[in-house]
């Protein structure tokens, strides 16, 4: 039933999903077949993603599949242990900047790629990207932005993160709206990300992961 | 009878109204010199001929269509710009007359900021609201029709946004909610019972707050549109003669939010096509009206969620392309000049919307293969653009001067090209947006 449920996900089949969770819930499965079907599911998409076959509607509704999995077997949940993460990103919007689209499909695809990511939201001040880092210890720091205000607000952040001390700890890359190599080379950052699967790519190539 | 005109000859003849303009009684409009008068023609005619791309216009027209920058660049807040209109009116006539771009967008952007206070407008956050006082205006994308609500859509769109949309999306318009059913207006029986809600003190608050903002928006718009009067009289035309939108970001921007509307790609799809169906006529309406209540032809189209990465190009041709056509065909039809701006990256759709009539249409191209588009698209269409934000923000005056002169030799190859920035900005270096204006004029 496990593989049935991979593939009534990967292939967005909304209803046919729910419908098998819920059955193996009753039929008393384990929670982490469940999960882990859900989660062999969501590289399957992500995959898709990455070869162009996949788009927006599809990452939106592999995201909702899963939260709705996830709130049906959430009583289980907790007795489970916590997945293998490849390395950690720190993503947010640039300060003044409340655009998220970006930002949040680059989030859904270094999480299906196996990254831990902190999503700091939109709005972010420098100091807060500064302060995360401090705390959370990210390898990578994604800085997203759709207007041209973002291209100052981003080199602020770098300096910022700079000036505290944590740049050679931390790779940095920018990506969004008008950004491109010319505003990642202004900014300070390591890299510009075209799309969300350029950003996985630099993400696995600055913390070696497969 | 009198003679149908074809969608040929009524283009020409709106090109002919903006050509010649008119005052508001009717009269020719004076320009302040013949000379102001002549350039204004000039500019016009350029224009005109690399849109309808029947003869080479005289030099490649370059113009800029920036955001908030007029603003920035005459060293006022974009709080101000949008809250002082004399303010605007000051710095956007300094940017027109200082860089003498061959058009513009007039200053509308500058959105007065007191009437969004009044109507509490939550669609967006603006300076002052949410966003600091040196920024721009930005929306706040939301769920304002929720999925079950496709069939009042459907049914009856002007209701929908009377009753329904408009009460969500403007805090001082809620009581709307309460509005009567007006095709229920029909007879003498108990057609008092339809006005009580005009009665009702909720509704009749709306309504205070409504002429309030109805007084602002005139002051605003008698500010800035005599500023475009008087761009005129020295020789400036504005561009458009108004916007309208493709159906599906019409919902996707406006209705459901970008996750509502991809979702009901897969959820609904039935119902997002039709009720795209039910506001392409709304659209085609908005448009045409515009273009003859200004005696013009050219209505631009701000494109979003068509782009390369937002959906597969199977979904594009499904969802998004039947109805943008519609409405486009239904504008060029009518004598109109449709402009839609291709912001981001559209180069897998090239092959797809290269399917217009020639010489009708005219499309900003940001970030786009400008080679591929002038290949594709390019041989029906006129293109403009394709300078981007970051190069007039941070490169230097010779390469802006260098990319334009390259734009200028290949995508302005036998003409339809304007040269033009590729997005809208607030932020540039000044010399590079005049080593831009001078690449064409030398």
């Amino acid at each position: 039933m496990s593989k049935k449920l991979v593939n009534a996900i990967a292939d967005m089949k909304e209803e046919e999903a729910l419908n098998l969770v819920k059955k193996m819930v009753e039929d008393g499965s384990e929670p982490t077949a469940i999960l882990d079907a859900a989660r062999e599911a969501m590289d399957i998409v992500g995959q898709r993603f990455e070869k162009g076959d996949y788009f927006l509607p599809e990452l939106m509704l592999a995201g909702e599949m899963m939260a709705q999995i996830t709130e049906m077997i959430r009583p289980e949940l907790a007795k489970m242990p916590e997945v293998k993460r490849f390395g950690k990103v720190l993503i947010g919007t640039v300060e003044g900047d409340i655009h998220d689209i970006g930002k949040n499909i680059v989030t859904f695809m270094l999480d299906v790629n196996g990254f831990e990511v902190r999503d700091l939201g939109v709005d972010v001040p420098p100091q807060k990207f500064v302060e995360a880092i401090r705390k959370f210890k990210p390898q990578v720091v994604a800085l997203s932005g759709f207007l041209t205000l973002a291209f100052d607000a981003m080199k602020e952040t770098t300096a910022a993160i700079a000036e505290a001390g944590l740049r050679d700890d931390v790779h940095i890359m920018v990506g969004g709206g008008q950004v491109n190599d010319e505003i990642s080379e202004y900014a300070g950052a390591d890299a510009y990300g075209k799309d969300a699967m350029a950003g996985v790519s630099l993400a696995k190539k600055w913390t070696g992961a497969k | 009878m009198e003679k149908q005109l074809s969608p040929e000859e009524k283009q020409e003849a709106l090109f002919q109204k903006w050509l010649s303009p008119k005052d508001p009684e009717g009269n020719d409009f004076k320009f302040q010199s013949p000379e102001a008068e002549k350039s204004y023609k000039e500019r016009v005619t350029r224009i005109k001929d690399a849109i309808q791309m029947k003869k080479l216009p005289d030099r490649v027209p370059v113009v800029i269509f920036p955001s908030m920058w007029p603003a920035t660049y005459d060293g006022i807040t974009v709080e101000e710009s949008m809250y002082d209109y004399d303010k605007i009116v000051t710095a956007f006539r300094k940017f027109i007359l200082e860089f003498e771009p061959d058009t513009h967008m007039g200053a509308a952007q500058f959105g007065p900021g007191k009437f969004f206070e009044i109507l509490d407008y939550k669609l967006y956050s603006w300076p002052g609201h949410g966003v600091k006082p040196e920024y721009s205006f930005q929306c706040n994308e939301g769920e304002y029709m929720r999925a079950d609500e496709y069939d009042a859509l459907i049914a009856d769109p002007s209701g929908f946004f009377s009753n329904v949309y408009l009460p969500r999306v403007f805090g001082a318009l809620e009581p709307w909610g309460m509005l009567p059913f007006l095709p229920g207006i029909l007879e003498i029986y108990g057609v008092a019972f339809s006005f009580i809600p005009f009665g009702l003190p909720p509704v009749q608050s709306a309504y205070k707050a409504l002429f309030e903002a109805g007084a602002e928006a005139l002051k605003w718009a008698g500010a800035v549109g005599g500023l475009e009067a008087e761009l005129v009289s020295l020789g400036y035309p504005q561009l458009l003669a108004g916007f309208t939108k493709a159906p599906f970001d019409v919902i996707g921007d406006t209705l459901r939010g970008t996750k509502g509307i991809m979702l009901d790609i897969y959820r609904r799809p039935d119902k997002l096509i039709e009720a795209m169906e039910a506001l392409t006529p709304l659209m085609i309406n908005m448009g045409v009206g515009a273009a003859q209540m200004n005696a013009k032809p050219i209505v631009f189209f701000p494109l979003h969620k068509g782009a390369d990465g937002f959906l597969s190009d199977e979904q594009f041709e499904k969802f998004y392309w039947p109805t943008f056509r519609k409405v486009m065909m239904g504008l060029i039809d009518a004598g109109c000049v449709p402009f839609p701006a291709l912001e981001g990256f559209w180069n897998t759709r090239l092959k797809v919307i290269q399917d217009v009539p020639k010489g009708t249409t005219v499309w900003m191209v940001d970030q786009s293969d400008i080679g591929k588009a002038k290949e594709t698209l390019g041989k029906n269409a006129c293109l403009l653009g394709n300078v981007s934000s970051s190069m007039l923000a941070l490169s230097t005056p010779e390469e802006v001067r260098e990319y334009s002169k390259k734009l200028i030799d290949t995508a302005g190859k036998n003409g339809g090209f304007i040269l033009s920035n590729g997005a809208f900005f607030d932020h540039a270096k000044p010399e590079n947006v005049k080593a831009m204006v001078d690449a064409a004029k030398e």
